[in-house]
């Protein structure tokens, strides 16, 4: 490029990507490599258990379960799309509706865990496959617990009044967030009640 | 601390163990690969090296340098493109010959004939068991040596009875990791006969640099005469009877092999041949009584950390073991 | 643009008559990315000393053989603390810190976009190392060579498993990385957010300098990389604390998977840490050689290449565990092709130097020494990538001269490069020139009398990680030679804290910009102020100031 002089940009019109954004984006990313450490290992050890149980006998579809982690991406969409509307009440509703999704995922998931160590005996030390199984389970189940904090966090400043739309931005990058918790549990569904059943 | 054992004293004479001295089929191609490597890095180094001190010399600033800048120059499309372009043919050339060395070594199929070999890493010595001829012995390997007449390779299954550790002696192939759960192959097929050193090569804990290898290549008929002498039991002395009256009623009996005895344990070397080694502890010392004495009487003491218990046995009653242990040839 | 601005004062945030307790609670309770940045780097000069001195009293057991300096169980643990020290609490915190630092002065912004992130990041890293030298304090205490782990820096399955590993000295090195760990991808996030966000008006991607470019490519590696070794450690966490199987080889468990997921991290780790020292040649050699750098928009295709292909090699660190031969040629190629943006790099600083005017200053120097060594580290590589060749040498002291020469040859002579480039920057004060050549050239003859030998003691037959060896087997007169070189480097060392320690109180004073050089960092005062810049700069070239002091030829005519 040449001329002889060039026009300086000015800070206004010099527009960046929202930091928030970026920032749950790289998160993301090594999460994700994370979880593909543990999904690796899982499909590796598929079928060499040295003793029962196997997947085959004692793992059935947690298909409500699924449905209601997955339902709760479309209530967290709704109430970041209410705040940014600034309809409070709206976003209360479904955030708090998100909340209640996450953490009925979590009593079906630790009713199928009471009922596989209590009635199946299958233990994280039982063989490869509970070693594999609680791990992978366990570590996206983490993220749902950490998840639900920072939900609850934000649902209670909601209820004190201390939420209103410029924190839009904030709750959007919350909820790219939970829609990556949300479809790395699509990836453990395949993988653990799919594949490798 | 650890006072060395003058006794113990590993022999002086200087054995190579180099990788640019082989004798071995497998080790040959890996020779002929590296002095290839070498020339083309060789060269390399001589033409970027020599451009490097060419223009840090010529441009240095001068004297009576006037402090103005010299040209800007921002690059230039041909000039990156040839150094992209040559090292890349570079690459592709020597990738090919890669490739194909590491097929030819591994893509070997052992022919009739060959001696097959099952090698155990063991926290920190070797079991060394000849499945067809029912020999098992420990960290000296023997095998039969190549000739004009014919290769008489070797092929070794490694298997690790603990940790990961790694089959190396330099002069015959390059390693072959020896890990748990798992079954590796390698292969030698050495041409001269004598004595070739190595040792694991893989940090496997406290005595990784203890846990020696000696491979001993014979021509054909001192190979055949050796496993004769390994084929037979052990050696029934009755001078050293009190001995193996020691060793059959201490705890001896429960890591250790003699064939023919009641002690029939797996977790330690075979001794039915103990006398037929030239080292004790998987190289920490050479075989001798006085070794012998001083492993037996505090194994820790010579090769510290090692498995083996001292038995706290009397003067005595250590001299009749040794006694009896050396019976064993 | 108002870049200069010489009414500026620099704020002096010394001692000035304040207690050292409230000095301290300053620095403790600080979120600027400058402070964090110094911390980073004087956390990691100081395990430096610690490791280095681990690295002595090795070469001292090595001097002869069946020496008995220390026990074996004392060697292991010294083993396995150096290597895991210099990875993770020397190398990682120094290139982090000079990113920290760095990074927003030269994209003009004034702070990282998560400075509390930044400060919690800093002080994981930081615990990790704390918390892996407590381990010096359990078990059997300092002289019986305490709980301190002893698997080697790869902690190789199924070493580490209860079943071999007992106590906790394992747990030690897991935990102490796990926590490191979470801080280095921390500092990613905030590197790349900060790259990506707070950029002043008029730089873009293609005008940022090649130090930011290469530490975004290095922070997006780390986002990848230290994860998988993190999830890796958490099974291994299971493993020890919960009786999982992961790599427990009795129960059908595999070693090698432990393997391929360290080295996933492992080997980009190894260009984690490489990179930045390129960063750092990447803006010495021009200034230094009064050049703009040759072949900008090749340099980050380059680097950007390199980030790719490190993801794709790192099985070439398991020759040796039986992989096929379609296995073991992939990883050879994909390995050997590494080599060809690492050569480009080095014909574009040697172009960038071709007819210049080139001042031997002490950056400069270090610059030189790290050109050559590194030259020398890459055709080792090479040598390594073939995989025939690899099973001879793998694990053997071929290897460790070839990661020394990476690491030491290439990435702490950049280091030291750095150092003497921007110590006047940070504290106000040029360090001694004097002082800095005969570091440098104790430096260039100790490291190389230390590790040009260990090549040899391969060649020779050598394994490495072992404390002891026979007399029979021609390996004393390297390790002789090798360890006198300890003397040589440990003297640079002695001249490199003198001149630190005396520069910080009587250096000449440096002013904003003692180089005349070219980024933004040098526009404002010497030691920057907290806000960085008062007014925001903005640029329209990769070379701000050449601008500024070229009106006549400024470099945006030719970008």
């Amino acid at each position: 490029m040449s001329g002889a002089a060039r026009a300086v940009v000015t800070a206004s019109e010099w527009k960046l990507p929202d930091r928030g954004h970026v920032a749950i984006l790289a998160l993301i990313v090594a999460e994700t490599a994370m979880f593909a450490i543990f999904v690796a290992a899982y499909l590796y050890y598929v079928g060499k258990s040295l003793n029962g149980p196997t997947p085959r006998d004692v793992l059935t579809l947690p298909i409500a379960a699924s449905i209601l982690l997955w339902s709760s991406s479309v209530t967290i969409h709704l109430a970041v799309r209410a705040l940014q509307a600034a309809e409070i009440a709206r976003f209360k509703l479904w955030w708090f509706a998100t909340i209640a999704l996450g953490a009925l995922f979590l009593v079906a998931t630790a009713r199928e865990w009471y009922g596989l160590i209590y009635h199946e005996g299958l233990t994280i030390r039982t063989n490869l496959f509970g070693t594999t199984f609680y791990s992978l389970v366990g570590l996206h189940a983490s993220h749902v617990v950490i998840g639900l904090a920072m939900l609850t966090t934000v649902g209670v400043l909601a209820l004190r009044g201390r939420l209103n739309a410029t924190h839009a931005r904030r709750a959007e990058v919350l909820s790219l967030y939970w829609h990556f918790v949300d479809s790395v549990w699509v990836v453990v569904f395949f993988v653990v009640y799919v594949v490798g059943r | 601390m650890l006072a060395p054992l003058p006794a113990l004293a590993v022999d002086a004479v200087v054995h190579t163990s180099n990788i640019f001295d082989p004798v071995s089929a497998p080790a040959d191609s890996v020779f002929r690969i590296a002095m290839l490597v070498l020339a083309i890095t060789g060269a390399i180094f001589v033409i970027v090296g020599g451009l490097l001190a060419y223009s840090i010399i010529r441009y240095r600033r001068r004297r009576d340098d006037d402090g103005s800048e010299p040209a800007q120059v921002y690059g230039s499309d041909q000039i990156e493109l040839a150094w992209t372009v040559i090292p890349t043919l570079i690459v592709l050339a020597l990738g090919l010959v890669t490739a194909r060395t590491i097929y030819d070594v591994q893509g070997a199929v052992a022919p009739q004939g060959a001696t097959r070999v099952t090698v155990i890493g063991h926290q920190w010595w070797w079991e060394i068991r000849y499945p067809a001829l029912g020999i098992v012995t420990a960290n000296e390997l023997h095998v039969p040596a190549s000739n004009e007449a014919g290769a008489t390779p070797t092929f070794l299954d490694l298997e690790s009875a603990d940790v990961v550790h790694s089959f190396w002696v330099p002069q015959l192939a390059g390693k072959t990791d020896v890990i748990p759960n798992r079954r590796n192959q390698m292969w030698i097929a050495p041409r001269e006969p004598g004595l070739y050193l190595g040792q694991c090569a893989e940090f496997c804990g406290t005595q990784h640099a203890h846990m020696l290898l000696r491979v001993r290549v014979h021509p054909r008929d001192e190979y055949d005469a050796w496993v004769a002498a390994q084929q037979q039991s052990a050696v029934v002395d009755p001078s050293v009877a009190a001995g193996r009256r020691v060793f059959e009623s201490t705890a001896c009996i429960n890591c250790h092999t003699v064939r023919g005895t009641v002690a029939t344990g797996r977790f330690g070397p075979d001794l039915t041949h103990l006398m037929s080694r030239d080292t004790l502890a998987a190289g920490a010392a050479l075989m001798s009584g006085e070794s012998l004495r001083a492993w037996i009487n505090d194994p820790d003491h010579v090769k510290p950390g090692a498995l083996m218990p001292a038995m706290k046995l009397d003067d005595a009653v250590l001299d009749q073991l040794v006694a009896y242990l050396q019976s064993l040839r | 643009m108002t870049l200069l601005d010489p009414t500026l004062e620099v704020p002096r945030s010394d001692a000035d008559g304040r207690s050292v307790p409230s000095v301290l609670h300053e620095w403790v309770v600080s979120v600027d990315h400058k402070r964090l940045g110094l911390m980073y780097i004087a956390s990691g000069l100081l395990f430096f000393l610690v490791a280095g001195l681990e690295a002595t009293a090795m070469r001292i057991q090595l001097v002869m053989p069946d020496n008995d300096f220390v026990t074996p169980q004392v060697f292991n643990r010294l083993m396995t603390l150096h290597g895991t020290t210099m990875v993770f609490f020397v190398g990682m915190p120094i290139v982090l810190g000079f990113a920290n630092y760095l990074v927003p002065l030269m994209i003009g912004a004034r702070d990282m976009a998560y400075p509390r992130l930044n400060a919690f990041s800093f002080w994981m890293s930081l615990f990790g190392g704390i918390l892996l030298y407590s381990s010096l304090l359990g078990a059997e205490g300092l002289f019986g060579g305490s709980a301190a782990p002893d698997v080697g820096w790869f902690a190789y399955a199924p070493l580490t498993e209860r079943a071999f590993s007992r106590g906790n000295s394992t747990d030690y090195w897991n935990l102490a990385i796990l926590l490191s760990g979470i801080g280095s991808v921390g500092t990613a996030i905030n590197l790349v957010a900060t790259t990506i966000c707070l950029r002043c008006p008029g730089m873009t991607l293609s005008k940022m300098p090649l130090y930011v470019w290469i530490n975004f490519v290095v922070a997006c590696m780390i986002l990848v990389a230290i994860s998988p070794l993190t999830a890796a450690q958490l099974m291994l966490l299971l493993d020890r604390f919960l009786g999982a199987h992961f790599f427990d080889t009795q129960a059908g468990g595999s070693a090698i998977l432990w393997q391929h997921f360290f080295w996933i991290f492992g080997h980009p780790e190894v260009y984690v840490l490489m990179l930045p020292g390129f960063a750092i040649a990447s803006e010495i050699i021009p200034v230094f050689s009064r050049k703009v750098i040759f072949g900008y928009p090749i340099m980050v295709a380059a680097t950007v290449s390199i980030g790719f292909i490190g993801f794709s090699v790192w099985a070439h660190h398991m020759f040796a565990v039986g992989m096929t031969p379609a296995g073991n040629s992939f990883f050879a190629i994909s390995t050997m092709l590494v080599a060809i943006p690492t050569g480009i790099k080095i014909f574009n600083w040697l172009a960038t130097m071709w007819g210049g005017k080139i001042r031997f200053a002490t950056p400069m120097l270090f610059c030189i020494g790290f050109l050559f060594q590194f030259l020398c580290a890459g055709l080792t590589g090479i040598m390594l990538a073939v995989a025939p060749f690899d099973w001879q040498l793998t694990d053997s002291y071929f290897v460790v001269a070839h990661f020394h020469y990476v690491l030491i040859g290439g990435l702490l002579f950049t280091i030291f490069a750095a150092i003497y480039y921007w110590f006047p920057k940070a504290t106000g004060r040029m360090l001694d020139e004097t002082l800095g050549r005969w570091h440098f050239w104790l430096l260039v003859i100790g490291f190389n009398m230390t590790f040009l030998p260990q090549h040899f003691a391969g060649f020779a037959g050598m394994p490495r990680r072992i404390y002891t060896y026979d007399p029979n087997r021609g390996f004393e007169i390297w390790n002789q030679i090798s360890s006198v070189g300890v003397i040589f480097q440990a003297a640079a060392i002695a001249c490199f804290l003198v001149n630190v320690i005396r520069s910080l109180f009587r250096g000449a004073p440096a002013g904003d910009d003692p180089w005349d050089a070219w980024t933004l960092e040098w526009s404002t005062t010497s030691p920057p102020p907290a806000y960085n810049f008062e007014t925001l700069p903005a640029v329209q070239s990769r070379r701000p100031l050449w601008d500024l002091k070229h009106p006549d030829d400024p470099d945006w005519r030719f970008e």
